[in-house]
């Protein structure tokens, strides 16, 4: 009899480590204590790929691959932070804060920010590129919860969790490029939506201060994401 | 001439392995541009277990001045039907989409006629020539988004998602339209099975260069005397091309480069211009062979600009999914209106390298990868054009209005 689940070994920076087939090269780096950047993606949620920050080397391989969708393969060697990788994973970061409006100082994240985080401990010490600095809107029309598109970073943690756990689906994406920005149904002022049930699971995932909650200090507002992981398990229980 | 011959002797006389056969030994290579073998593309589906497989015709034609698939749709959509029809028996599928833009009205009408003709007749939908093979065509219209040309931003849109790609693999070969096995192929790729079939691969394959097989339109355009659609066998040469075919340049200026692969493709110098054009040279060269566009580029075009140009349009058709080609497309665009405004710093030229490497390196599809092309090529050919308009703040070409230039003179 074979064993239903089948085992691959890989090598992470001169780690020998096993590996279920159906895992990904970021999921078995965290089991065995490799830490890779991330942003967009979040444990429960699908992987989207979106952020970069995650790309790891491959030996044999040119190209760089994303962890979060990479499966691991039988001989596999990866690097997780080579010289090549961290290069690129700071100037992505860079690009992140000249794309809109990240001035810790006087963000409500301030302190509770995976963007900030990031850029700590991947040595960002300045942004090379001009800041960008566009004119973009603050919806807090809804009673409890406040948008600001200055703080997005567009990682899609919002739509995801809206549409594949609380199956709501009130959060999308509009526009293209540079101009694309989350929306509320078919872009319509948060508190007028039909669809949002008010959970706040989106505030609680969004990774900066661009969904927050009304009437807490910086100070206060934490990120209270333990229902993610108890959500998804207690699904998968029942199936 | 012929039609639905190929797809009837296919059907009567070919296994469906026989025919993958054929496609490999013609070694036609994508004609949307990434130039993935066919025969291979089709045999990957073809050995997927899978109850339901799709084949999908990208008819997407989004490059500024390219309209190669156009003129196949409009004067012969039948061979695309046809084309279609056989890459679905050859890995047994049994329903198909054809992805076109909704710009072209013409190509569509055609299409939903040729469509509706071809029920008619018996050669497509249910029982295909009395066999039992069956095969249904749809259409589905595209919003106008240069990145659904990418194949799985496309499949996104048939699907009724936003046209935006996911990370491959898993390839479309083993999950794409549904998470089925499907066929993805651009209009000329299609349009040249039915010769392959007809003819035989070995046919085929005498044409061209030893990795490049068979002909490849192109549709010249620019600063030379015959503009226009053109078939030509791989392996010709650019001068070959610019010179006799498009009949060189007017006014009797000179020429300077000329730009292959649309807006993510490079611009490639009068020194190489004896290259043969192939899949690898042109990558070689730094630039890609894409659908199929060419802009042939006199003394009066500046570089600087011709790069901003075609940065600003990838810059817009960016989906927004992957934060370097989202921001760094833009960062690149603003930095180049820096060095044509006048307001360039030598600083800059090195952050510019350094993004389109990033861009190149990191995106998540092919439009960000190959969008630093046209910015890169021409730092690689056309350096002191950059410098000039850096250093002395002027434009050697006089395109661009440099401001502190204007100043100095007056």
């Amino acid at each position: 009899m074979t064993s239903p689940v089948r085992v691959k070994t890989l090598r992470i920076n001169d780690l020998d480590v096993s590996a279920r087939e159906d895992e990904t090269v970021l999921e078995i780096a965290r089991e065995n204590g490799i830490w890779i950047p991330s942003l967009c993606e979040i444990e429960g949620l699908s992987a989207l790929s979106a952020c970069r920050l995650c790309l790891v080397e491959v030996k044999g391989s040119p190209r760089l691959h994303p962890a979060c969708v990479l499966k691991v393969e039988e001989g596999m060697e990866v690097f997780t932070n080579s010289e090549r990788v961290a290069k690129y994973r700071r100037m992505i970061l860079e690009l992140m804060f000249s794309e809109r409006n990240h001035i810790c100082s006087v963000c409500v994240s301030n302190g509770h920010c995976d963007l900030q985080a990031l850029a700590q401990m991947l040595d960002m010490t300045h942004v090379e590129m001009p800041y960008r600095n566009p004119a973009l809107s603050v919806d807090a029309s809804h009673q409890r919860f406040i948008l600001d598109h200055n703080r997005c970073i567009l990682c899609q943690r919002c739509v995801r969790v809206c549409d594949e756990i609380e199956g709501a689906h009130t959060w999308d994406l509009m526009g293209r490029g540079i101009n694309a920005r989350v929306i509320i149904d078919l872009a319509e002022p948060w508190g007028a939506s039909q669809t949002c049930t008010g959970c706040g699971k989106c505030v609680q995932v969004c990774p900066t201060g661009a969904l927050s909650e009304k009437g807490v200090s910086s100070g206060e507002m934490i990120k209270k994401r333990q229902f993610l992981p108890y959500l998804t398990t207690m699904r998968e229980a029942r199936r | 001439m012929g039609g639905y011959s190929a797809l009837l002797r296919v059907l009567e006389e070919m296994r469906p392995m026989e025919v993958i056969e054929q496609m490999a030994r013609s070694g036609l290579r994508g004609r949307g541009g990434a130039g993935f073998p066919t025969g291979l593309k089709w045999s990957t589906v073809a050995k997927a277990v899978h109850p339901k497989k799709y084949v999908v015709c990208n008819a997407d034609e989004g490059d500024p001045g390219a309209f190669m698939d156009r003129s196949v749709l409009e004067s012969d959509p039948r061979r695309v039907l046809e084309g279609m029809a056989i890459g679905a028996y050859a890995v047994g599928a049994d329903e198909g989409y054809i992805y076109v833009r909704a710009e072209y009205p013409l190509a569509v009408k055609r299409l939903r006629i040729a469509i509706a003709q071809a029920e008619r007749m018996g050669l497509l939908g249910k029982n295909i020539g009395g066999t039992r093979f069956s095969f249904h065509v749809d259409l589905r219209l595209g919003g106008g988004a240069f990145v659904c040309g990418e194949e799985t931003a496309l499949l996104a849109s048939i699907e009724g998602k936003r046209g935006a790609p996911r990370p491959r693999p898993p390839f479309p070969a083993e999950s794409g339209l549904y998470e089925c096995p499907t066929i993805i192929n651009n209009v000329e790729t299609f349009a040249n099975v039915p010769p392959i079939m007809r003819k035989g691969g070995d046919w085929y394959a005498r044409i061209g260069t030893a990795k490049s097989k068979g002909t490849k339109v192109f549709a010249l355009a620019g600063c030379v005397n015959n503009t226009g659609l053109i078939e030509v066998p791989m392996g010709i040469t650019l001068r070959e091309i610019i010179m006799e075919i498009g009949g060189g340049i007017p006014g009797g200026r000179q020429f300077k480069a000329v730009q292959t692969g649309g807006p993510s493709g490079g611009c490639i110098p009068a020194e190489h211009l004896d290259m043969p054009v192939d899949y690898q040279s042109l990558t070689q060269l730094g630039s890609i062979m894409g659908s199929g566009g060419m802009i042939v580029m006199d003394e009066s075009s500046c570089m600087v600009d011709v790069a901003k140009y075609f940065m600003e349009f990838c810059m817009s058709e960016s989906c927004g999914k992957c934060a370097p080609c989202r921001v760094g497309t833009a960062q690149i665009y603003e930095m180049l209106c820096r060095i044509t405004n006048g307001t360039g710093t030598p600083d800059d030229l090195k952050l510019l390298e350094e993004l389109c490497d990033l861009v190149r390196t990191t995106s998540l599809c092919g439009l960000g990868q190959n969008a630093p092309n046209p910015v890169l090529s021409t730092l690689r050919y056309f350096r002191h054009e950059y410098l000039t308009h850096i250093e002395v703040q002027a434009c050697p070409a006089q395109v661009c209005k440099l401001h502190s230039a204007a100043e100095v003179t007056v």
